[in-house]
């Protein structure tokens, strides 16, 4: 067989190709980085619109229920195929998220369009489905202090908080999202190990979330670390079941996204205007902003399913703008 | 990824392949190679504050402020800070003083101070104050030069030769500026080929260095890698520099995707100063805090203290009455 495949090697392979490839390698050296620029991107990215939930959690102002349903509705008529509309935790600990089974029950639901909510026990998935929840969302974090204080419990104690939502998730055969929190920094720990980050992730991922948001809880993250982190955690999970969610408090998130979509990563969270500050850092800003997210993948010649005509979205904008009595 | 393409890995042992083609070791060690060095290991940051930054604020800001920020931004470790514009003050009244900012400031002494000098009246004036490097400004879009300077592309070569003559007889070294790099408002479209050619020009009557600027912030990665491309085919890349305008929040991929091809310049302005006269209310500049945030995490040396630039802007808008636009700045002064 060997010999055979040698006969085939030199008939395919004359000398005269070695000049080309050395040819070939010098124009690759002066294009060298440029190869990294213009590595295959994806051609579709999906967008995660996070906005009426993880945008408007982080607002100060409470929201009224039916401003809530109209930015929903809003959204689902500009494409987007991913809304997260809202959050079944506890009102006592998320006010802002009190009205979750009107606005569940209130939105007009696209069809084509998925809808997940934030389910962060079992109690949480029942109240979810019973109000018409065909997908759920869980969180784990990747830095132990921030799950003590975020959710009051360890890493591992919380996934197996999320096991039983998995399991009555599986019998509901309603799909789950999971979300990874503090990948490349945590507000008490500091730097976060990546081989933690791919740790939580494979859990979820093993448990049965069908996609793994990866976020930069407090934006510190840079293109530097944000290799580092998505090359571990994708020997662990396959690369078409991550997805990033980067926070812009020191204005780094679409650097990180260029650089996971150079990764192969093709699902990003983001939200409407922006919404959603830092409760780590007053005044500065938190969740990437669709638009800019958009525009930037258009640029790229990258479809996503929405369309930016400034009408449409800028509608949107000066709607969760007006809501949130801001300019 | 992987260095060997999937074609041989398919079909072929590639070990029975090196010992048939040697050249085939070193051409897969060289892509090894090439993969290892993506970035460059230092970034020269110039800032524009001074004068970029303030030509677009509406405040007049009083002349011993602008001397104060321009000695705060000498103390950080910058080794360029573009002080100030000889244009004439009937255009630029913010710029008016430019004579007495040039004699005031407190001179550091690795620091670069040019200013800008758009003809010879300019340069004449700038060198009489002191001034030890100069600026010239081109367009790649014929409407915007019209509109902004009055004269054509080619005329304001002509005009910008003279300058850089004037400039080597007396040893000065001239940057070049190329703005509209990615985009005009009036043209819409600008194409590589033209910015290649506009930069070309500039780098061969004898600038040192070219900006290319996105004076209106509308580029992405992708039309950057494009221009880019077409710009080192004519101009050595360690003689580019990129100066990006944050008006659609695009700046800092656009400055990553130039890193990428081997851009180690880049022009930014403190906090972000300036805002953009075609875009009323949008930003401007890329604020040096936020570039020097990404350089620094990705392990790139700078030489410049990103808290000494933080306090400089936090200084100078104070001065101006105003938020820092800086994402950097703004998550600062929340934490303090």
């Amino acid at each position: 067989m060997a010999a055979a495949m040698r006969l085939v090697n030199k008939k395919i392979f004359t000398p005269g190709m070695g000049q080309h490839y050395l040819a070939f390698t010098t124009a690759a050296q002066v294009y060298s980085a440029g190869i990294k620029a213009s590595q295959a991107l994806p051609e579709t990215v999906k967008i995660v619109e996070v906005g009426p939930r993880d945008g408007l959690q982080n607002e100060k102002v409470v929201v009224p229920t039916e401003a809530k349903i109209n930015l929903i509705n809003m959204l689902s008529e500009s494409g987007l195929t991913v809304i997260e509309a809202t959050s079944f935790v506890s009102p006592k600990w998320v006010p802002q998220m009190g009205d979750q089974v009107e606005v569940m029950k209130g939105i007009k639901k696209k069809p084509g369009v998925s809808y997940p909510v934030l389910t962060p026990n079992l109690r949480g998935f029942q109240a979810a489905v019973k109000a018409g929840a065909s997908e759920v969302a869980i969180f784990g974090a990747a830095s132990e202090l921030f799950s003590k204080k975020n959710i009051n419990c360890s890493v591992e104690e919380s996934l197996q908080r999320f096991d039983e939502v998995m399991k009555a998730a599986k019998e509901a055969a309603v799909p789950v999202r999971g979300y990874v929190s503090c990948v490349v920094g945590c507000p008490y720990e500091g730097k976060v190990a990546p081989e933690k980050v791919a740790h939580v992730a494979k859990r979820l991922y093993s448990m049965g979330c069908y996609e793994i948001s990866l976020g930069d809880t407090i934006g510190v993250g840079t293109p530097g670390s944000m290799t580092e982190m998505l090359e571990a955690v994708s020997r662990e999970v396959p690369v078409s079941a991550l997805a990033v969610h980067c926070h812009d408090t020191y204005g780094q998130a679409l650097a990180n996204i260029l650089v996971a979509l150079q990764m192969g990563i093709s699902v990003v969270d983001s939200s409407v205007a922006g919404l959603g500050g830092c409760p780590y850092a007053q005044g500065a800003s938190g969740n990437v902003a669709t638009e800019d997210v958009v525009y930037m993948l258009h640029g790229l010649g990258i479809k996503t399913a929405t369309c930016i005509t400034t009408r449409r979205d800028g509608q949107v904008t000066k709607m969760s703008c007006r809501a949130q009595r801001r300019t | 990824m992987g260095s060997i393409p999937t074609t041989v890995k398919h079909c072929l042992s590639y070990e029975q392949l090196f010992e048939d083609y040697p050249w085939l070791r070193r051409w897969l060690q060289e892509e090894k190679i090439i993969t290892e060095h993506e970035y460059p290991k230092f970034v020269k940051i110039v800032e524009v504050g001074p004068r970029d930054g303030l030509q677009n604020e509406k405040e007049i800001v009083p002349t011993g402020v602008k001397i104060q920020l321009i000695d705060m931004l000498s103390a950080t470790g910058l080794s360029v800070v573009e002080a100030t514009s000889f244009v004439s003050s009937k255009w630029v009244p913010q710029m008016a003083d430019h004579t007495q900012v040039l004699q005031g400031i407190q001179r550091a002494p690795l620091t670069q101070y040019p200013v800008l000098t758009p003809n010879m009246q300019g340069f004449q004036d700038a060198v009489a104050a002191g001034a030890t490097e100069v600026a010239v400004f081109g367009s790649a879009s014929e409407t915007f030069s019209r509109q902004n300077i009055n004269c054509s592309i080619d005329e304001s070569m002509l005009r910008f030769q003279e300058v850089i003559n004037a400039a080597k007889e007396r040893q000065i070294p001239v940057r070049g500026y190329v703005s509209c790099a990615l985009g005009c408002p009036h043209e819409g479209r600008i194409e590589p080929s033209k910015v290649a050619e506009v930069a070309k020009r500039l780098y061969e009557m004898g600038c040192y260095e070219i900006s290319l600027g996105d004076t209106i912030g509308v580029g992405t990665p992708g039309s950057m890698f494009k221009m880019l491309q077409m710009v080192k085919k004519d101009v050595p890349i360690d003689a580019l520099a990129v100066h990006c305008h944050d008006t659609y929040g695009q700046a800092l991929p656009n400055i990553l995707t130039a890193l990428q091809m081997g851009v180690s310049v880049v022009d930014s302005a403190v906090a972000g100063l300036g805002g953009c006269p075609y875009a009323p209310g949008s930003t401007g500049n890329v604020s040096t805090e936020d570039v020097l945030y990404m350089l620094h995490g990705m392990g790139i040396q700078t030489n410049v203290d990103l808290n000494k630039v933080i306090e400089a802007g936090d200084f100078i808008c104070n001065a101006l009455g105003r938020r820092t636009n800086s994402k950097v700045g703004q998550a600062k002064s929340g934490t303090l």
